[in-house]
């Protein structure tokens, strides 16, 4: 792709100051969602965009904005920018270079849902990014894009930043609002779904940083536009984090569709010298591990196809594992994240995370049997289905997979032969 | 209620329940068990712990029509989704069929059960929670035979956690199910414990100073569905299979909270049978499932080594033990002697049966009884007082509830958790009061008057209900005329008032107004609506139906003119050393009691009494419902019931009172006090089934409190119910003690060091000191902080207090806990120093 639509400081220098923003087209999609269209206007636009949310659920999103129960208010916006996936760094970089971009994109959200207050809930570790941010939301008040009166209109807006405490969980949108209230971080119990009770009780939207940051030119070149870009039912472009074996590791904004041979080689360069493609992660974390076989390699990364080969494309976290990678090793490290980062509220993903850490410690460290690698399949399979948010289920992806696509790893180590 | 019947299949039986009702309350319903262990039918479901989980099918519909799709058979097509789904969380649906017994659901179950053992450290035979543990139980139900998990990888943990004086928390087997947590946020609403952590850290931390600062912190090892939550006073004592159950009735309050003793053979006490433990025992009418700390832990004084037990008889300067008929042979000469100048003092501490006995005896000795407690209104309860329907479980939206001078709390913690619950139903709480306490937090309103002025508060409200111009000069501002919206235009009125600044006079002032409220608002005679005293003791209602009543003029007159007293459960001494002078001046004194308080040092005769533990009886609560209490433990060898001791001394005087059981007598007495007609112990002893289901089988569900098979009590309705009543009138309020530079105001604390409360040493940490609470302009003025000395003088009397500086305490003003030592049961004008100690 010639052009970058959200990386677009990557041929902007000096996109992250806002006269420079402002220079290139920065906050006309918000002056004429504010000036020229009614909430409702820019809700059907962005559905007929086709924008499916980029958190990794790939909900479209003006769909989900028109799930708000009406007549209730206040309501809020919350762009969840608690960016926590093993593998993805993509809201990183727009935070970092691309800021105002986003701050529109949300703007435009807040207006869509009759919002007057938004909040921007960080990830503990980006207070950089969260100081930043605020720095930025000063401006943005010094120039009469926030704050009451926007463009002349009646509409006001004030966003707030929000720094989490380090906990993977507050990514669940509820564990989120949970944290976002002063509460420990914990996902809620759905029904009822935030678009009818989410923070504070009241109606919420809560979208990714990459979703948001799609709205700006969605808005400004229109939904026609943005349908050119990606598939039918993936449309626009999508940013993809590459990271694991490759020589050119890094975020690359492509069409969805890429297919992941695009990404991996003629964009990251492949794997080192001497080793072969072992393993994709195509989700971060959260994956199914995929078999890197010429049919997974030239499967277009787009939320259908990935599902149709039984993986998913989630946040679009591609990590690749060469052949120098032990399987083993890979569960390993998956599991110590997923027990670190187990909330505890449900007993499925609290207890089963650490069984299944103890015997991925135990098969990697060669004091494992046979039977144990059976045996860590199954607690992850008895996890499966039975808990209450996402989380202990993504746990299970990567063992369950890697069980079944390289059990040999798993069984060499078991006889006690690496 | 009148929610939509919706029916379904739950393993394959059919249940029919109210649309909104959850799977697992519909199965509890019809008597098929889903396990749970987060779920708690008294709490909001969270879904945590993932046991109850079901296969649930759901109609097909016809996506047009939205009618059911019919199968070939001619029946619905059911759809069963492709993963387990959680009962707890579910409400029920039409036509749906639920599997709880299906391979997959029972694997469902086993899964979880395992996972959750994983954690567990299986220390079942040290363990308290043993025999009466949900997680033993449903894993003996419904776990895996053995665990997979390789047990040298178990997480260790630490076992002795104190969350306070009286909660210790053993992290291990806690299965993080959060219902403690639960209970104190919804239930309580004092957030004061929580989880902290993550994951298999995850862990229960108390927030307050100090720890678990909650007096119904004892509930929480009730519905604890493991060991993790233990008691102070149970831990390692006993085995619950060890132990016998009793019902009985908390003898601390006026609330009457159903109790079960859990008695054992101790050991450790020369192999007698002791109260274990003290447990709710469930009457949704009165205290649900819970009970407060101090009923809890405050029933050491029945066990306590410094009870009396033997007879004691004035020879020269001192007491000397002597035989029961030494002792009845000179309590009768005694009484012979005053040749009908005796007068009988009961204390509400005591059963209806002995006060009607007191009464009987004093009587046909030609004298008369009195009650002990100053405190007026009783006769305006028995006309006004809370209905035949009444019970704060219904009391929500668009009822009201009226407290007057009481810090409801710390007098009766259960009313007060009943009325926080009314709140959140959305009834209007309206609190009167001098100062902030806890109540205020869900009330509606709040009205804040001077010192001693409640009557002028009463009586503003009545000049909003009336507007007559005898009551113009107590017209109140905004707030007064928006509680009296509340209370005109409520469906349910309930009033309580207790005595806080008050003295008799006060009360008796307040208890009219009060009543009058009731009549101007046109609520009495509802049978839900009512009066309500808060009483100093559980029984005090109890002596009014049976006609004890403050003496006209005075205790001190009464006492100090009599030529007999025969005091029973009451110790005037003890309260008010004025009295224990009146005590001395009287010609001769006869007590009944448990210990040698400071009444009994003063008696020519002290009978040894029988604690509530050890005997029958029954107590009228505040609402006026009578329950019997079951003996629990055999008596201490010595001691008698004080009806029987009142029997014998009857029969020294030649006369024959009922001796024989305390049900003949409560027979005697329901054909001779017209409030308890028609009453029997049988009938007191009816019960009917209760929602939620707790105990036994279902103890996992509700909790450990204990299943009521031995009466629900029967609750007396108004007179005004059946027709107009003798017309009352509001009477003036009398002014405060004035002359002195400050107020001195007793108030009450619910862990004080009264005869009953102190032997209970868990609450030491807890219990309230000589204190003065003042207010930060007062402590500034006299140079005082928080710690310092301050001697307080009043009528003669002085008192060493520790200062604590408080926002809430009026200027001018200075609250001084009662049942501390302090001799102060009134208001009263005095004077506050500082004590400088010299260097």
């Amino acid at each position: 792709m010639a052009e970058h639509i959200l990386l677009r400081h990557r041929d902007i220098p000096g996109l992250d100051e806002l006269d420079v923003y402002l220079k290139h087209g920065g906050f006309e999609g918000l002056r004429k969602a504010v000036t020229k269209m009614s909430a409702q206007q820019v809700i059907d636009e962005v559905k007929a965009s086709g924008l499916r949310g980029r958190g990794g659920a790939g909900f479209p999103a003006g769909l989900k904005w028109s799930f708000l129960t009406p007549g209730v208010f206040p309501r809020y916006v919350v762009a969840n920018a608690d960016e926590s996936e093993p593998g993805t760094f993509k809201d990183r970089e727009i935070l970092e270079s691309n800021p105002y971009q986003f701050l529109e994109g949300l703007a435009i959200c807040a207006y869509a849902a009759q919002v007057r207050t938004a909040y921007v809930y960080c990830r503990g570790e980006f207070w950089d990014l969260a100081q930043a941010l605020e720095w930025r939301i000063d401006q943005l008040h010094q120039q009469g894009l926030l704050g009451e009166q926007l463009f002349g209109t009646k509409y006001a807006l004030e966003i707030h930043v929000h720094l989490g405490a380090g906990a993977y969980i507050c990514g669940e949108e509820t564990a989120l609002l949970d944290s976002l209230e002063g509460k420990l971080g914990q996902p809620r119990l759905r029904p009822p779904f935030p678009a009818a009770a989410g923070l504070y009780g009241k109606p919420t939207v809560i979208n990714n940083v990459e979703t948001l940051t799609n709205l700006p030119p969605v808005l400004t070149r229109g939904a026609a536009w943005y349908k050119t870009i990606g598939t039918e039912k993936s449309p626009g472009p999508k940013i993809f984090c590459l990271s694991g074996c490759v020589v050119r590791p890094g975020n690359y904004e492509l069409p969805l569709g890429t297919t992941f041979r695009e990404l991996v080689f003629d964009r990251g360069g492949g794997v080192p010298s001497g080793r072969r493609i072992k393993a994709i992660l195509p989700a971060g974390a959260s994956s199914t591990i995929l078999a890197a076989t010429d049919a997974v390699l030239d499967t277009p990364m787009d939320y259908e196809s990935v599902a149709a080969i039984g993986s998913t494309l989630g946040s679009a976290s591609v990590i690749v594992l060469d052949d120098s990678v032990d399987m083993t090793w890979a569960v390993l490290k998956t599991s110590r994240f997923f027990k670190h980062e187990s909330c505890g509220k449900c007993t499925p993903c609290r207890e089963g995370t650490y069984w299944m850490l103890h015997i991925a410690e135990r098969l990697h460290a060669g004091r494992g049997s046979r039977q144990d690698v059976a045996l860590l399949e199954t607690v992850a399979r008895q996890i499966q289905g039975k808990c209450l948010c996402a989380l202990g289920e993504f746990s299970t992806m990567p063992v369950v997979s890697a069980v079944q696509n390289f059990r040999a790893d798993f069984e060499q180590h078991a006889a006690g032969e690496r | 209620m009148s929610a939509q019947p919706v029916t379904l299949t739950i393993d394959d039986v059919g249940v029919t329940v109210p649309a909104g009702t959850l799977i697992v309350e519909a199965a509890k319903r019809a008597g098929i068990h889903i396990p749970v262990f987060c779920y708690h039918p008294k709490l909001e479901p969270v879904g945590m712990c993932r046991m109850c989980l079901v296969e649930i099918g759901r109609p097909r519909r016809d996506r047009a029509t939205g009618a059911p799709v019919l199968g070939a058979d001619g029946r619905p097509v059911v759809d069963f989704g492709p993963k387990l789904e959680t009962a707890c969380t579910t409400p029920v649906g039409e036509g749906w069929v639920v599997r709880g017994l299906t391979e997959n659901a029972r694997a469902g179950r086993r899964e979880v059960l395992e996972f959750l053992l994983t954690s567990h450290p299986l220390d079942c035979p040290v363990c308290d929670k043993g025999g009466e543990c949900p997680l033993q139980n449903l894993t003996i139900a419904h776990g895996p035979g053995k665990s997979r998990f390789a047990y040298d990888e178990k997480m260790h943990l630490a076992k002795r956690v104190p969350l306070g004086d009286l909660i210790v928390l053993d992290r291990e087997r806690c299965i993080q199910c959060g219902r403690c947590v639960r209970f104190q946020e919804e239930i309580v609403g004092e957030p004061v414990i929580g989880f902290t952590e993550r994951g298999r850290k995850m862990e229960i931390v108390t927030f307050s100073e100090p720890g678990f600062d909650s007096v119904f912190s004892g509930n929480t090892t009730d519905i604890c569905p493991v060991g993790a939550l233990t008691t102070a006073d149970f831990r390692f004592e006993a085995r619950p299979w060890e132990l016998r159950a009793a019902a009985s009735i908390c003898s601390h309050c006026p609330v009457g909270c159903n109790l079960t003793l859990n008695v054992r053979r101790q050991p450790n006490a020369r192999g007698q049978i002791q109260v274990q433990r003290v447990m709710p025992r469930q009457n949704e009418a009165v205290n649900e499932i819970w009970i407060c700390d101090k009923g809890r832990f405050g029933h050491h004084f029945a066990s306590s080594p410094e009870r009396l037990a033997a007879p004691l008889v004035r020879r020269g300067e001192g007491l000397v033990e002597v035989s029961w008929e030494e002792a009845l042979a000179a309590a009768g000469d005694g009484l012979r002697r005053a040749q009908g100048r005796i007068v009988g003092l009961g204390g509400g501490r005591a059963a209806n049966e002995d006060l009607y006995q007191l009464r009987t005896l004093i009587e046909r000795l030609g004298g008369s009884a009195a009650l002990a407690e100053w405190m007026a209104g009783g006769d305006l309860i028995q006309q006004f007082g809370a209905g035949s329907q009444f019970d704060f479980g219904r009391l929500g939206a668009g009822d009201a509830i009226l407290v007057l001078a009481s810090d409801l709390q710390e007098e009766a913690p259960l009313w007060w958790l009943r009325i926080k619950q009314a709140a959140d139903r959305g009834a209007a709480v309206l609190v009167a009061g001098a100062r902030p306490t806890r109540l205020e937090g869900h009330a509606a309103q709040v009205l804040r008057h001077p010192p001693g002025h409640a009557v002028q508060t009463a009586l503003g409200l009545l000049h909003a209900l009336r507007g007559t111009r005898d009551l113009a000069r107590f017209r109140g501002d905004e707030g007064v005329r928006q509680a009296a919206k509340f209370i005109r235009e409520a469906r349910e009125l309930a009033v309580l008032f207790g005595r806080e600044g008050l003295d008799e006079a006060g009360t008796q002032a307040l208890a009219c107004a009060s009543a009058e409220l009731l009549v101007a608002s046109g609520h009495a005679g509802r049978p839900g609506s009512g009066l309500i005293a808060v009483w100093p003791k559980a029984n005090t209602q109890g002596a009014w139906e049976i006609g004890l009543r403050p003496p006209p003029g005075g205790l001190h007159s009464m006492l100090a003119g009599a030529g007999a007293a025969v005091i029973v459960a009451a110790d005037p001494a003890g309260d008010d050393p004025a009295l224990g002078e009146a005590v001395d001046r009287c010609g001769f004194v006869v007590v009944q009691e448990l210990f040698l308080t400071e009444t009994a040092r003063r008696a020519d005769v002290v009978f040894p009494a029988q604690a509530f533990t050890e005997r029958e009886g029954t107590y009228t609560s505040g609402e006026r419902r009578v329950q019997r209490a079951y003996p629990a433990v055999p008596p201490l060898a010595g001691t008698r019931p004080d009806w029987r001791i009142l029997a014998d001394l009857g029969a020294q005087v030649g006369l024959s009172l009922e001796n024989g059981s305390a049900s003949a007598l409560f027979e005697a007495m329901a054909a001779d006090v017209p409030s308890f007609a028609g009453l029997s112990y049988r009938a007191l002893a009816h019960v009917e089934s209760q929602w939620p289901i707790v105990g036994g089988d279902d103890l996992y569900y509700g909790g450990t409190a204990y299943r009521n098979e031995q009466g629900l009590g029967i609750k007396l309705p108004a007179l005004a119910e059946q027709g107009p009543t003798a017309a009352v009138h509001w009477i003036a309020p009398v002014e405060a003690p004035s002359g002195g530079k400050v107020l001195l105001v007793p108030v009450e604390r619910l862990l004080d060091s009264g005869t009953t409360l102190l032997p209970t040493r868990e609450l030491d940490p807890r219990r309230a000191r000589p204190q003065a609470m003042l207010s930060r302009s007062d402590a500034d003025a006299w140079g005082v902080a928080d710690g310092d000395e301050v001697e307080a003088a009043w009528k003669g009397r002085s008192a060493r207090l520790a200062v604590v500086v408080s926002d809430g305490v009026p200027a001018g003003c200075v609250l001084i806990p009662r049942s501390v030592g302090v001799p102060l049961d009134a208001p009263a004008a005095g004077r506050v120093a500082a004590v400088r100690e010299r260097a």
